[in-house]
């Protein structure tokens, strides 16, 4: 399937989170996504569908992988990309990014694709700019992307999503990745297990309709995937967990715990890995249950897709005032 | 002062709680002084007369915790600016936090603050002093030094003591002489990077928790304090329904301890918070519509005592940030009656000992000659016009600073006028 064959509209300005956004909005992308990754393997890769538009990749928190992924999908599309990160280190946080904000207007940008540190910093942004304002990730709320190329990757391999058993396991309550995660399955009909220790897990988590687990022996039971996530090492010293091999024994995934979960679970990971704290190498890099390096190939083609997305509503406003 | 013309303010609807009063009457003003009021006062011939009907008139608002700017703040308020809006909100009396910069914890600067004060300002400001030295949580300050200096109670403003023993001793030191300390009710430990309440929209907002046990824990500690101490101990913005009852029970046990609530946390719950608004982004934090119905509950059995502005100017760069990046606190001071006045028109508790909560009962706290419309006390009083709506709009505050948490909201009362010491300091006629 061509990408030009999905006929598709996406009834919003940015992407900001998978919050408000419809079950056929998910799966527009999803089906507009799944056009690129078919692209993605041929050997010309170069389309002009941005050509002439210019995405800013604004990063304030540092990211080599969804940062290169949101470069290599806005060059393939034949986007002019820039890469701007901005040092995370700053004292005020909050001005330089309401002053960047206005800078980078002034250069009149199609697509700014942003991350940041704090919550709710990229919506901020996003009314103080006129272009298209992508979230690549702001703080604890929302990764959009991150939980549509899973999305992805989970329906291409098992060819839906509704009805399945879903376990996000590790540190719920400060990850993005989690909550946009939960929010998208849940959207989709897919039931969603999150599993942490008490001190990962953040309060009210069941009224977001999951359910809640502190054993990866009961959370994984009857689960078809199982998606990882990383635990940040300053967090394993005895401030939220004792200590990394006392995380390893009771949440590392390896085979045995593994073996709880559905027979033919696969595994998921948002990477960058902790080998050996959060996963087993063994199964990490057993293509048979590991889905997490079509992960990554997944991440380009969902950022192609929400990138054609947002400037089609882009060329159509334009179209509008040229008449 | 014999001389002094006298002025009568008749046919007016009088509330005063501490006589026990709210009914039709007049009162009677010679200079700086209350003569007389009631149904049935006496007017002296020579006596110019105002006709108030249609109008409440109440003892001047004593507001028990505002943050002004100055000194070292002054882009934010200043005194005169904030008296400005106090006057124009019916608070004749307020008292104000120490937490400025440098901080109110030597005898000097509550002079200081006096004197500029009677320069600037056309109500009447009373400092508070730090509890402990530059509110660094272990050094006491000169509670009896401050106190001479005209100090009306100790707070380390918006930080709690975090220090038992160093509680401990400053309650101890204070019962000597009887002053009031006032605790921030925040443990500091516990809401480590938490922004809003701890719970559901905090967990969906990826915005870090404070719980409702960072506000208990300091007070179920420093309650086992005031019984080993026998200080008076009054609780700063309560916020929390578990508060409300832990107050209940340590007030039915004989301690001698009070508390306030903000208008703010009468009026807003977390969800104002929904998408990052800052202007909500208040400490302690707007909390859940239970624990907003128990404060209003506490407010009608009277274990809440007080109800305050929390008035906390912050300008516009302080709030243009992230949720977590940016400053706390609303301004409320011009707002502080109308918001409470909210409490009657909506849920319906008893105007007078509604009003108590920011008159008499305040100014008994606090030591203060104010609150009250008895003969011989100061002329300080506001007129009301108890049911007018109106909507606020915070670019029209009088406050330097304009962030309301309630902007937007529709409020019923509308100061007419204020008096201070029988001078009309506001007049919302002569405004137009």
């Amino acid at each position: 399937m061509d990408s030009s064959q999905v006929k598709f509209t996406f009834p919003h300005r940015d992407l900001l989170g998978i919050e408000g956004l419809s079950v056929s909005d998910i799966t527009g992308l999803l089906d507009l996504s799944d056009a690129y990754v078919a692209h993605n393997r041929q050997r010309d890769k170069k389309m002009s569908t941005l050509r002439g538009r210019t995405q800013i990749n604004l990063f304030f928190e540092s990211s080599t992988r969804t940062q290169s992924s949101f470069e290599l999908a806005g060059k393939r599309l034949g986007a002019d990309v820039m890469n701007m990160s901005v040092a995370a280190s700053a004292v005020n946080k909050g001005e330089t990014l309401l002053d960047t904000a206005v800078t980078l207007n002034a250069m009149n940008p199609d697509l700014l694709v942003v991350r940041h540190a704090d919550s709710g910093a990229v919506a901020l942004l996003a009314q103080k700019v006129s272009c298209a304002v992508l979230n690549a990730g702001d703080g604890a709320h929302e990764h959009p992307t991150q939980a549509l190329l899973d999305a992805l990757t989970i329906r291409r391999r098992l060819g839906h999503l509704e009805g399945l058993r879903v376990a996000i396991c590790g540190d719920i309550a400060h990850s993005r990745v989690a909550r946009s995660n939960l929010l998208l399955l849940n959207r989709m009909g897919a039931h969603v297990h999150l599993i942490g220790p008490q001190t990962l897990l953040p309060s009210g988590a069941e009224q977001l309709g999951a359910s809640v687990f502190t054993s990866m022996r009961e959370g994984l039971e009857g689960c078809d995937i199982v998606m990882m996530l990383r635990v940040q090492n300053e967090r394993m010293s005895g401030a939220l967990i004792p200590s990394v091999r006392e995380y390893y024994h009771l949440y590392g995934l390896n085979r045995e715990k593994l073996s709880y979960a559905k027979p033919g679970a696969l595994v998921m990971h948002p990477g960058p890995m902790n080998r050996g704290v959060e996963i087993d190498s063994a199964i990490a890099d057993d293509t048979d249950i590991s889905l997490i390096r079509d992960q990554v190939e997944m991440g380009v083609a969902v950022r192609m897709a929400v990138l054609e997305a947002l400037a089609a509503n882009l060329i159509s406003e334009s179209e509008v005032k040229d008449d | 002062m014999t001389d002094a013309p006298f002025y009568a303010f008749v046919n007016a609807r009088l509330i005063d709680p501490v006589q026990d009063r709210d009914e039709i009457g007049g009162l009677l003003i010679q200079g700086d002084r209350i003569v007389d009021s009631g149904p049935d006062i006496i007017i002296p011939s020579e006596a110019e007369t105002l006709d108030c009907t249609g109008l409440t008139l109440l003892p001047g608002l004593v507001d028990m915790q505002v943050f002004t700017g100055e000194p070292g703040e002054e882009h934010r308020e200043t005194l005169a600016t904030v008296s400005r809006a106090a006057a124009a909100g019916g608070v004749t009396n307020l008292a104000m936090m120490p937490n400025t910069s440098p901080v109110i914890d030597d005898a000097a600067l509550v002079d200081y603050i006096l004197r500029r004060a009677r320069a600037t300002s056309i109500v009447r400001i009373h400092p508070m002093a730090a509890i402990t030295k530059n509110c660094d949580g272990t050094h006491m300050s000169e509670f009896g030094l401050l106190q001479e200096a005209g100090a009306v109670a100790f707070t380390d403003g918006d930080k709690a003591v975090m220090n038992a023993l160093t509680m401990r001793r400053a309650l101890s030191y204070a019962a000597n002489f009887d002053a009031l300390i006032m605790q921030h009710a925040m443990d500091a430990d516990l809401q480590s990077a938490g922004v809003m309440h701890e719970g559901e929209l905090a967990t969906r907002l990826g915005l870090a928790g404070i719980p409702v046990a960072a506000e208990t824990a300091i007070i179920d500690r420093d309650l086992r304090l005031v019984e080993l101490t026998g200080a008076r101990y009054h609780i700063a913005q309560i916020s929390a329904a578990d508060s409300v009852a832990t107050i209940r029970a340590a007030k039915a046990r004989g301690l001698n301890v009070s508390c306030s609530v903000s208008a703010t946390h009468l009026m807003l719950n977390e969800n104002d918070v929904e998408s990052y608004r800052t202007f909500a982004k208040l400490n302690p934090p707007l909390r859940s519509e239970g624990d907003r119905l128990a404060l209003v509950d506490g407010i009608a059995d009277g274990t809440i005592d007080v109800v305050v502005s929390g008035h906390n100017p912050q300008d516009a760069e302080a709030k243009r940030q992230t949720f977590a990046q940016s400053a706390y606190g609303t301004v409320g001071v011009e707002t502080l009656l109308a918001g409470l006045l909210t409490l009657h028109h909506t849920d319906g508790i008893e105007l007078k000992s509604l009003l108590a909560t920011v008159t008499s009962r305040p100014a008994e706290l606090l030591g203060l000659e104010a609150g009250s419309l008895e003969a011989g006390n100061k002329a300080d009083f506001a007129l009301v016009d108890l049911d007018a709506p109106w909507i606020v709009d915070a670019d029209n505050l009088r406050s330097k600073s304009k962030n309301a948490a309630i902007d937007g909201r529709k409020l019923q009362g509308v100061v007419e006028a204020c008096y201070v010491s029988g001078t009309r300091v506001f007049d919302l006629g002569g405004q137009k």
